[in-house]
């Protein structure tokens, strides 16, 4: 019976891809090869014209920027409370951060939409007018808002929990021995960090910003209330517009026709293929690091 | 005479006291306040970024003076890190204080006992009392899949499993534990609405929930069940006792606290889902108590689609369900946390 529980859990994950890829044939016929290539969304049209292109670039850009934004944060606030605070301070910093996960996501976007966006204006305006050399940051449009800038502020704020506790388990794993012998040869605390700690963690990090990544790349409803959904492939995160996959399947399913809740689920699978190599990925490195720290490999 | 114990001043380091950094940081604040009377600064957040750049600067420079390079950069190193942790709590103080002073405004106990059921789109009052229906109907249906699966799962891992079938489901646990929410509610509805035809509906939602529910009890129930002792069992063992019934009669009692904490988290995680709602339940406006047939709404879904309409007295009722939302999972999540502290395994 226990195993039988297992083997389900294998089977519900076949069972999601093998329906997913039905379900999506119908669409993917229509589209034929362009649904990789074409960029905008209009299944039920005639004739139908739809692909994935802008807003798996969407997807992608968003979650990568957010990671940028992310990680020294959650690095730094992981490596506060396991090698800085005292016992007591570092069990309730773990508790807030866990607090921080729990919040909904439906609850950050209505935030973001109300609260985070119109705060950030001044921030992108600056960014746009004093770092227009670098072209991620240029804006023609001159108007300010639900760029992808803001939705990756968003998501780097839900991540933000997963990545830090992933790494403040990954930091516990180092021995105390590593760092003893480190202050006993009279270096710093930040000397320790940098020479005993982060060393070993290294790979076990690496996996905990993959499953941010992955988290990041599947988010839908924050995505979808912050993001002025428009469907082009656009580098300037400053300028409003852009959208992701996830975003997208929320805000179309209500209106979309036979022929568009395929070319939906076709998306989906897109995405499901995206965040399942990103998370297998991610589990095998973290996986490996722990072995390696527990003295198995 | 404890003076004379105190080592020679010159193999003594020169340290800065908390005194003296105290004044570098008041120094800071200070030389950013003329510079703000002076010059064309304007900003609370400007002010404190201008301070808080002063300070590093300070610090590091001063350090650099008396202390020597290392210090130095220990000193603007631990800063910075510790910096870090106060920005990842900046939003969620933000979050949670903007919530509740929005979510207050339009909070009214009519909120609670009404539905949008023939509520305009520019009418005030109506309420979330068909959403709190279907979220509670929706959110029993999802822990009743997942929890008994989940739990007979992790007893298999910690319990039975050896070799490659059980890395592989530990493996895949894991991965699933990062399925986004949207992919599991596009598959509830390819196989259960257009596969099978049944239409959506609050059970439709309530699988689409217990999909994402389950790698979750797994993995808190194996983390718990990891922490009984083997010494138990090799002593029921040592009784005669099969190894079936140790587990149900010595395992799993000794491991309930930790058990009902991880059970409980994951509720409070699923409740606040809204994508697979979005493409399974559907949303209705009425009242609809049976979750088998016709679409049903759930809070975070009311949350989504009040949020998304453009006139001020939907979004006041998308804060008070989002108010709402939060307090049921902040509850689940502290009564989780409470239970914890009297789990005598940990």
């Amino acid at each position: 019976m226990t195993v039988g529980a297992g083997l389900f859990i294998l089977v519900l994950i076949v069972a999601i891809a093998t329906f997913l890829v039905w379900k999506a044939i119908p669409a993917l016929r229509v589209a034929g090869f362009h649904f990789f290539s074409q960029k905008a969304w209009f299944p039920d049209a005639q004739p139908a014209k739809f692909g994935v292109a802008a807003i798996a670039f969407g997807t992608v850009l968003s979650s990568v920027v957010a990671l940028i934004l992310v990680v020294p944060v959650a690095i730094g606030a992981a490596l506060t409370l396991t090698e800085l605070a005292p016992r007591r301070l570092g069990t309730v910093g773990g508790y807030l951060v866990d607090v921080l996960a729990a919040v909904p996501s439906v609850v950050y976007g209505l935030w973001g939409v109300y609260f985070l966006v119109p705060r950030l204006i001044p921030m992108q305006r600056w960014l746009a007018v004093h770092a227009s050399f670098i072209p991620l940051f240029q804006n023609k449009s001159n108007t300010f808002g639900r760029s992808v800038f803001a939705a990756s502020a968003v998501l780097a704020i839900m991540i933000l929990p997963i990545v830090a506790a992933i790494s403040r388990e990954v930091f516990r794993q180092v021995p105390q021995a590593n760092r003893e012998a480190a202050l006993a040869l009279g270096a710093t605390r930040w000397e320790t960090i940098r020479m005993a700690v982060l060393p070993p963690s290294r790979s076990g990090v690496a996996g905990a910003i993959m499953l941010g990544l992955g988290r990041a790349l599947g988010e839908t409803i924050a995505v979808a209330l912050v993001l002025a959904a428009t469907f082009n492939i656009n580098l300037h995160i400053l300028e409003p517009g852009g959208n992701t996959i996830a975003a997208n399947i929320a805000t179309k399913f209500g209106e979309a026709g036979s022929l568009g809740r395929e070319a939906l689920i076709a998306s989906g699978l897109v995405l499901f293929a995206i965040t399942l190599a990103v998370n297998m990925a991610a589990r095998a490195v973290v996986y490996r690091s722990t072995r390696i720290a527990e003295g198995k490999v | 005479m404890a003076a004379t114990l105190a080592p020679p001043a010159a193999l003594q380091r020169r340290t800065l006291t908390r005194l003296q950094v105290g004044i570098v940081g008041a120094a800071a604040i200070g030389v950013t306040a003329v510079l703000f009377t002076v010059a064309q600064f304007q900003g609370v957040l400007d002010f404190i970024l201008v301070a808080y750049l002063l300070y590093l600067v300070g610090q590091t420079g001063v350090s650099y003076a008396v202390e020597g390079a290392r210090s130095a950069k220990n000193r603007l190193a631990l800063t910075l890190l510790m910096s870090a942790l106060f920005l990842a709590l900046v939003p969620l103080v933000a979050v949670l204080w903007y919530t509740l002073q929005r979510g207050l405004q339009a909070i009214s106990p009519g909120f609670f006992t009404h539905s949008m059921s023939g509520v305009g789109p520019l009418d005030s009052g109506g309420g979330a009392y068909h959403a709190i229906i279907g979220t509670l109907e929706q959110v029993l249906i999802a822990s009743i899949i997942s929890i008994p699966v989940g739990l007979l799962a992790a007893v298999y891992i910690v319990e039975y499993g050896r070799g490659r079938l059980a890395y592989w489901i530990r493996f895949f646990v894991d991965v699933m534990v990062g399925l986004p929410s949207i992919v599991a509610g596009l598959f509830i509805f390819a196989f259960w609405v257009l596969a099978l035809h049944k239409g959506f509906s609050g059970f439709a939602a309530g699988m689409a929930l217990a999909i994402l529910m389950m790698p979750i009890v797994v993995r808190a129930s194996e983390e718990m069940l990891k922490l009984v002792p083997d010494d138990l069992r090799e002593a029921s063992y040592a009784l005669g006792i099969p190894r079936w019934r140790t587990i149900v009669s010595v395992v799993l009692p000794s491991a309930s606290a930790g058990l009902t904490t991880g059970i409980i988290l994951a509720v409070a995680r699923v409740t606040g889902e809204t994508a697979p709602l979005l493409l399974t339940a559907f949303g209705f406006d009425a009242i609809r108590t049976n979750p088998f047939s016709g679409p049903q709404s759930g809070l975070p879904l009311f949350v989504f689609n009040q949020a998304g309409s453009a006139f001020a007295v939907a979004v006041a009722r998308a804060w008070t369900g989002a108010l709402t939302l939060i307090a049921i999972v902040l509850l689940l999540t502290v009564v989780a946390r409470l239970l914890t502290r009297r789990n005598r395994l940990v």
